[in-house]
């Protein structure tokens, strides 16, 4: 295997007594698009700015490219940043900007000159070269930052929710395009969002990160099929909880007691999380099924219909089950035929065991 | 409703009520004397007599008098000199305090920069003499180390000393100004200098000092104007070749008694200035404008 681009270990960052990141430990690899996710405060740009040099970690370190870059200023690192704000220069034009980090580097104007007119029509303003940056729009003022970013071939990209600002058509589109050319220029690019949506769609990898430490690194598959705990799980999409209680483990599978489910033999590897501390079962709505006419599924249990929302494709059902206090969501795909079922009405809930994660 | 009632209730009377107080002290206090001084350098006076008849000979002489050519040239020189020194003494002092100081902090280091009005200009004036005269602080040390034997008299009662009073007593004024445009400086776009390769020194030459130069361009005209229509500083530190063009024009209203030729020279420096100052807020636009 190559060396990782980006290793951390053990990063703190102190803001006076406030701890912003702690005991971060992180390998991210060669050309890979990845995602550092979070709510809002949780460190993420603290974390990304300690990257780029323009926070310096009060321990831990910090490998880029196999270099320390203890002591080393933001202007010296193989990396490169897309700012939440995207800081273009408004006393330069379109063309001026690209060219910023060009010039720092001295490099001959002819060379210059080829470069930004390839970084520009890279990411699609062809033309725009010569304008004013005051009058962009949001979109384009993202294209010229990365434009300026990416002309500098860095190691690294950085980019701090880049796409927070836009409109939501906008965002999906530039989502998309963000992918694209990632792909087409083959840097690595760190992602900072609190979108899960976004990272979801957009990564190789991602890091969920809560209070400054993170708790899962993981494919966006495995994130969501197989999140790690129960705040992680409620973050990446929608995740019913049930109370469990283990009873007993014995080589492969462990044994628990689940709220309204029973007695149940699980194996191991659903909790994937490790054993340690775990007090529920979590299942996704789309993993349960509410069963009509004469289907039948691997388990069933009676349920009564408590609310329904209606999305065209999709009915979102919350139903109560035996024994629970508060309703558990249920997804359905509207196929030709289904029925609607209304409020107060009994529902068959179909489930597997294979669904449950047991997590803590 | 008749029309005075209408017009009355509108946003343009309304807008004319709050500013009338100003108005009004602003016409009797400048528009008149303005007009009269106009009007006056018009006339011609001999000895006591004033003839009011048109003439443009009192401009003439103004402008084509080797004196008053000569003078009006050290006063343009000076006042620049005073811009130029205030201007680069500001910005050093501007910077610190927008970047280096604690945003808590900034309030206090604004205020402390005002303790230099809280004695009179005159006694700032007194000050500078005490500190450059013949036996004055600067003097008395140099001689009292021993690095001189006889007094420095390049220091008091010349264009120097004029230079540096005038200076000294506007710093103050350009300081503000120039932090406000500091302060309103992106700190992000800063960092995205570094971020692009610069080094410190770089990307203060590239980013902040041209995004800084409105408040420059306001802080110079703030300075200029002013000193160079001075009359205090150049009497009581300049000696005879510190004079300045406003001290003529006083000389002709009183002891020379040609009023209306002073007139003439007051207006000529008028429109020079205006001249100067339209060049700079047509800087200032066009940075303004590049800025946005
Ligand atoms: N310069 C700073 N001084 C003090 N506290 C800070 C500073 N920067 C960030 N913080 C705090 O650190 C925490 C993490 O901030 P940040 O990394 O910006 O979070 P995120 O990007 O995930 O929203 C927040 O609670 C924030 O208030
Ligand atoms: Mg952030």
């Amino acid at each position: 295997m190559t060396q990782p681009i980006i290793q951390l270990s053990g990063l703190d960052k102190f803001y006076g007594n406030f701890q912003a990141l702690s005991q971060v430990d992180l390998d991210i690899k060669t050309g890979e698009f990845f995602s550092l996710l979070g709510p809002s405060g949780c460190g993420k740009t603290t974390l990304l700015r300690s990257i780029a040099g323009f926070e310096t970690p009060s321990a831990g370190s910090l490998y880029i490219d196999g270099q320390s870059m203890d002591g080393v200023p933001a202007n010296k690192r193989p990396t490169n940043m897309v700012f939440q704000s995207y800081a273009i220069f408004p006393h330069m034009s379109v063309a001026e900007n690209v060219a910023y980090g060009l010039k720092a580097r001295k490099l001959p104007k002819a060379e210059i000159k080829t470069r930004v007119t390839d970084a520009i029509a890279m990411v699609g303003l062809q033309g725009f070269g010569e304008r004013a940056s005051h009058g962009l729009s949001g979109g384009q003022r993202q294209r010229v930052a990365l434009a300026r970013a990416l002309v500098l071939k860095p190691r690294v990209l950085l980019l701090d929710e880049p796409l927070s600002a836009l409109d939501k058509k906008l965002r999906e589109q530039m989502q998309s395009e963000l992918r694209q050319l990632q792909r087409a220029v083959g840097i690595t690019f760190v992602l900072v969002t609190h979108d899960q949506e976004e990272a979801l769609t957009m990564s190789d990898r991602i890091a969920v990160m809560f209070d400054g430490t993170i708790a899962q690194v993981a494919t966006p598959q495995d994130l969501y099929g197989q999140p790690c705990s129960r705040r992680v799980a409620n973050f990446i999409g929608m995740m019913n909880f049930l109370d469990a209680k283990i009873l007993s483990t014995s080589g492969e599978t462990v044994d628990v007691d689940v709220q309204s489910f029973g007695k149940l033999t699980l194996p191991l590897g659903q909790a994937t999380g490790g054993l340690e501390g775990c007090d529920a079962v979590g299942v996704r709505p789309e993993m349960l099924t509410i069963l009509t006419g004469s289907q039948t599924a691997e388990r069933e249990i009676e349920a009564v219909v408590s609310e329904v929302f209606y999305y065209g494709d999709m009915t979102y059902y919350d139903v109560r089950l035996p024994f629970k206090e508060e309703s558990v969501t249920i997804t359905m795909r509207n196929t030709a035929g289904r029925s609607i079922l209304g409020v107060g009405e009994k529902a068959r809930v179909g489930w597997s065991a294979s669904s449950l994660l047991l997590l803590k | 409703m008749t029309w005075f009632q209408k017009w009355r209730r509108g946003e343009g009377a309304q807008g004319l009520f709050l500013i009338s107080p100003t108005l009004a002290f602003t016409l009797l206090l400048l528009a008149v004397p303005l007009v009269m001084v106009i009007v006056l350098s018009f006339w011609t006076q001999d000895y006591l007599t004033l003839h009011r008849t048109f003439s443009l000979e009192n401009y003439r002489t103004a402008w084509t008098e080797p004196m008053y050519q000569y003078l009006m040239a050290r006063s343009l020189k000076i006042s620049m000199l005073v811009t130029a020194m205030t201007v680069l003494l500001a910005y050093p002092v501007a910077y610190f305090i927008s970047f280096r100081v604690s945003p808590k902090r900034k309030a206090m280091w604004i205020f402390l920069i005002t303790i230099p009005f809280w004695t009179s200009y005159l006694m700032r004036i007194f000050l500078w003499k005490v500190i450059l005269g013949y036996n004055g602080v600067v003097n008395g040390s140099l001689m009292g180390l021993g690095v001189i034997e006889q007094p420095l008299s390049f220091i008091l009662y010349n264009q120097n000393a004029v230079v540096l009073t005038l200076a000294h007593a506007w710093v103050p004024f350009a300081i503000l100004p120039i932090f406000v445009a500091l302060e309103r400086v992106d700190r992000s776009l800063i960092e995205a200098a570094e971020d692009l390769g610069d080094t410190k020194w770089r990307r203060f030459l590239r980013v902040t000092l041209p995004l800084s130069m409105p408040g420059v361009i306001a802080a110079t005209i703030i300075v200029f104007i002013p000193t160079i229509g001075d009359y205090v500083t150049p009497r009581l530190v300049g000696g005879p070749n510190g004079l300045m063009i406003a001290n003529m024009i006083e000389l002709q209203f009183k002891k020379a008694n040609d009023a209306p030729l002073g007139a003439a020279l007051a207006i000529s420096a008028m429109i020079i200035v205006t001249c100067v100052a339209l060049i700079f807020i047509w800087l200032n636009k066009k940075y303004i404008r590049e800025a946005k």
